[in-house]
């Protein structure tokens, strides 16, 4: 259960179209995540699949079955929305227990499921409360309880952490993630942040203004990423692209490599420059590096006790096993 | 969100409110226009027939006519100065730090939900008149004769009795302007080095100047179709002192009977009204997308 | 504008503001008085302000006689019932224009607007004709109709102003969650919006009370509310100032009480969100 096929899926806006023909396959259990920037159509995707909104061509199949012209109510599946959107009016136990009451079950088979779901997330103790009374992660566990008492194919998530604070988040992430490996359902996730995307997925799938630039899992998309894009994306701090003559040497127009391959040393490397904004994380230090020759600046890691300073002399070398090469259209050599 | 589904049920839905609106808005005025065409008098059903534009003509040249309109004109333009230039007053007023804000507020809004008749009744009995009104009685008390309002300047008292009535809409919705004005701004000003005067005139009265429109088109559009408080205080008199034009059409339909000019007039007033309504659109089109 | 301000200025304007605003009242203050005064004091002059014996006997003799309470009761039926009508006509209407808008939504929201701002005067003669060939003159049911069409376009504009507050996500999820069109509007968007649709039931209401055109035009006895009955008082003959003083307070109370509750929404419903 829980296995989506989009086959030449397309949604035109008026004359704007905002995904061109895509194909995708969705696993049975897998933890998918459509990351891209904003505007590159992952949350209208993720809203097609939901049925909130029609296909302008294509079809959508759910676990075997023509689900294109299907509303969403009758897709088996469950969606938590950026904002959660609760309703208000309603108790944490009559907002979990809607999709049951719309579905038509007895008051002691809507308990019964209800209680089960809060158990699982902890609510046990607001059940009377009104969303208005809860803040932001118990707001959020609502949500998911409404999503898993429906018992779907699959679940959809729209950003569901972007309205918590930084710690929230981390501590959200965990949970959807435990969420995930015990209740072996489809989830669909949709979010900008590629450290959400990169730590939850088994599947990654990056968009860019609808199309799909790559589809793999986190590591796959790490080390082998298919174009400028992608590995541009994935990887925080960003990739370090470089073009021009340095480049050719290398028979690319582009050339690429992360910030943690890189060696310094202040006395003898391959690459000379200045030392800019230095940001020192404990664990980690982050230089920016300025006046390579080679363009714009070079990000570098190295470990939290190196000391140098703005303005000092720095040497790098890169490690040219992890050395990405990308041709003039930006794709991968 | 919009799927097929969801839209043809927002059709659905849609469609006794614009079929209800539009048979209304279509059937009476296609009427109309057919009985402006016509002569046709309910006291003498049998002499009807098509006349072509006699009924406009004859309306137009009845000497009442060019009265009315003029009437109509002062009277549109006497209240709507009172009630912009008196809720500029008063809002401004009531903006001020007053003890006891709100049951001021609520004081002068009361004036707008009397009904028309009862309005119009208590200045024509109490106030007007000059037996016994109370403008009498001041007049008295100043060893001055009584004046008859209504008699003698009927069109200056309606003005009266009207702008009472509207004086409170005007008000509120300047407050309400006023009162979303950022302080920042006249704060601003201020440090600026600009005085009273100046901060009124160049910020106040700009972001003032929607409202007033505002106001304005409304009002117009109301005030047009003043009715009420002419039948029941001077019914258009003496003579034709008091008539606008709506109460001409009124005339011509009730008391007379006569269908093919009321509807004549009628059209008139229609396009009196959709001259103003199209520029109203105009003013409250900008603001849709709220 | 809340500054602070020195006592002395803060005295002055207060004493201005509230100056106007008796003087504004005034007239309905006085009309009040004089239903409880005799109808001898009603007319002495020099008048008598408030030491006069105040008694209740216009009160009691106008509810004796003349009706009053049958126009009493059809003001409250066409009222209620014309908002009532509308509200059923308007809140689907609303609904799916501001959650299904499309591109013409916009114009056709401008163009019920409209409607309300064609001239009752001008299809006067057409709408008396055809009341009187369905028997429709002096019923209720006909005002109700026509007090509804006149003013669904405001319903309509008001309930509009207030679904759209409500966040578009939530029915989402309702639908996600299972629910039919009927189920959506009835359990969820419908308790959301209860104070939109409250303040719009209640300017509708003073709306239609208030209403005197059609009201005066298109009755005569059976269902003249008090509109009608209060207007008949114009001729001289009727010169019973306390009475009609009791009559008019009564006729007034309700909505003077509804109106100071409902400012803001005065504002909204009529100035067409061009003003906030």
């Amino acid at each position: 259960m829980g296995q989506i096929t989009l086959s030449q899926v397309t949604k035109r806006f008026g004359e704007v179209s905002v995904i061109p023909p895509l194909d995708l396959r969705i696993e049975e259990g897998e933890f998918v995540v459509f990351v891209g920037p904003s505007g590159c159509g992952k949350s209208t995707l993720l809203r097609l699949i939901a049925g909130l909104e029609d296909v302008s061509d294509g079809r959508i199949s759910i676990d075997g079955k023509d689900a294109t012209g299907v509303p969403p109510a009758k897709r088996g599946l469950a969606m938590v929305f950026q904002s959660y959107a609760l309703y208000p009016h309603m108790t944490v136990r009559k907002n979990i227990a809607f999709p049951l009451r719309m579905a038509g079950l007895s008051q002691a088979e809507q308990d019964k499921k209800v209680n089960a779901a809060a158990a699982v997330l902890n609510l046990t103790a607001y059940m009377d409360r009104r969303p208005g009374q809860l803040s932001g992660g118990q707001r959020q566990r609502v949500a998911i309880g409404r999503a898993i008492v429906r018992e779907p194919a699959a679940f959809l998530f729209d950003e569901p952490l972007s309205n918590l604070d930084a710690a929230l988040r981390v501590n959200m992430r965990l949970e959807i993630s435990e969420l995930h490996n015990s209740l072996k359902t489809t989830m669909i996730y949709v979010t900008h942040d590629q450290v959400e995307a990169m730590t939850m997925a088994d599947k990654i799938v990056v968009l860019q203004a609808g199309n799909i630039e790559q589809v793999g899992s986190p590591l796959d998309l790490y080390h082998s990423p298919r174009n400028v894009f992608v590995a541009g994306f994935i990887g925080s701090p960003r990739m370090n692209l470089i073009t021009g003559p340095e480049a050719a040497k290398h028979d690319a127009t582009t050339i690429g490599i992360r910030p943690e391959h890189i060696a310094i040393s202040a006395t003898e490397g391959l690459w000379r420059g200045t030392v800019g904004v230095s940001e020192h994380l404990g664990s980690d230090t982050f230089f920016r590096v300025n006046e390579t020759g080679l363009g714009d600046m070079i990000t570098v890691r190295a470990g939290g006790e190196v000391a140098l300073h703005h303005g000092d002399t720095i040497y790098l070398t890169p490690d040219m096993t992890k050395l990405h090469r990308f041709d003039a259209a930006g794709l991968r050599l | 969100m919009s799927t097929q589904a969801s839209r043809s049920a927002a059709r659905t839905m849609l469609s006794p409110a614009v079929i209800l609106l539009l048979i209304w808005m279509i059937v009476p005025l296609v009427l109309t226009l057919y009985f402006s065409f016509q002569r046709y008098n309910l006291l003498y059903p049998d002499r009807a027939g098509f006349v072509g534009w006699m009924n406009y003509t004859n309306f137009v040249a009845t000497p009442a006519f060019l009265t009315a309109v003029l009437n109509t004109l002062v009277l549109v333009l006497g209240v709507l100065i009172v009630t912009v230039g008196g809720g500029i007053m008063l809002a401004l007023l009531i903006d001020q730090p007053i003890w006891g804000q709100g049951v001021v507020r609520i004081l002068v809004i009361a004036p707008f939900f009397i009904m028309p008749p009862v309005a119009a009744l208590v200045w024509k009995n109490m106030f007007m008149n000059p037996t016994n009104g109370l403008f009498a009685e001041l007049f008295k008390f100043l060893g001055l004769q009584p004046y008859d309002f209504l008699g003698q300047a009927p069109l200056a008292s309606l003005i009266l009795i009207v702008a009472w009535q509207w004086l409170p809409f005007a008000t509120l919705i300047l407050l309400t302007a006023l009162q979303s004005l950022s302080s920042e701004e006249l704060e601003a000003a201020e440090m600026d080095g600009a005085p009273a005067i100046k901060r009124f005139w160049f910020i106040m009265v700009p972001h003032l100047a929607r409202a007033i429109t505002v106001v304005v088109l409304i009002q117009t559009i109301f005030l047009l179709a003043v009715l009420v408080e002419i039948l029941v205080t001077t019914n258009g008199g003496p003579g034709t002192a008091s008539t606008t034009l709506t109460f001409l059409v009124y005339r011509e339909a009730i008391l007379d009977s006569d269908v093919g000019t009321a509807a004549a007039g009628g059209v008139v007033a229609v396009v009196l009204a959709n001259i103003v309504a199209v520029f109203l659109m105009r003013a409250i089109g900008k603001n849709l997308d709220a | 504008m809340a500054r602070a301000v020195t006592t002395g200025q803060k005295t002055i304007n207060t004493v201005a503001a509230w100056g106007v605003a008796l003087l504004l009242f005034f007239p309905i203050l006085w009309m009040i008085l004089t239903s409880f005064k005799s109808e001898a004091d009603a007319v002495l002059s020099p008048p008598v302000w408030f030491w006069f014996d105040w008694t209740t006997e216009n009160y009691e003799s106008v509810l004796e006689q003349a009706n009053y309470l049958r126009f009493f009761w059809n003001s409250v039926i066409i009222a209620v019932g014309s908002t009532a009508l509308g509200l059923v006509i308007a809140v689907p209407a609303a609904w799916s224009m501001a959650f299904v808008p499309g591109r013409r939504t916009k114009d056709l929201l401008m163009w019920m607007l409209s409607t309300k701002m064609m001239p009752g005067v001008a299809v006067l003669v057409p709408i008396y004709l055809i009341f009187v060939q369905f028997g429709l003159l002096d019923t209720r049911i006909g005002l109700v109709v026509v007090l509804m069409l006149i003013n669904l376009p405001i319903i309509i504009w008001m309930l509009y102003t207030y679904f759209r507050e409500i966040p578009g996500e939530i029915l989402e999820a309702a639908r996600m969650d299972g629910a039919s069109m009927r189920s959506e509007i009835l359990f969820v968007l419908l308790p959301m919006a209860v104070p939109g649709i409250a303040s719009t039931m209640l300017l509708n209401i003073i709306l239609a009370w208030n209403e005197a055109f059609w009201t005066i035009t298109l009755t005569t006895v059976d269902a003249a509310p008090l509109t009608k009955f209060i207007s008949r008082f114009s001729s001289p003959q009727g010169l019973f100032y306390a009475k009609l003083s009791a009559a008019s307070t009564m006729a007034i109370a309700p909505i003077l009480i509804m109106g100071w509750f409902s400012q803001k929404q005065l504002v909204r419903g009529l100035t067409f969100g061009a003003v906030k």
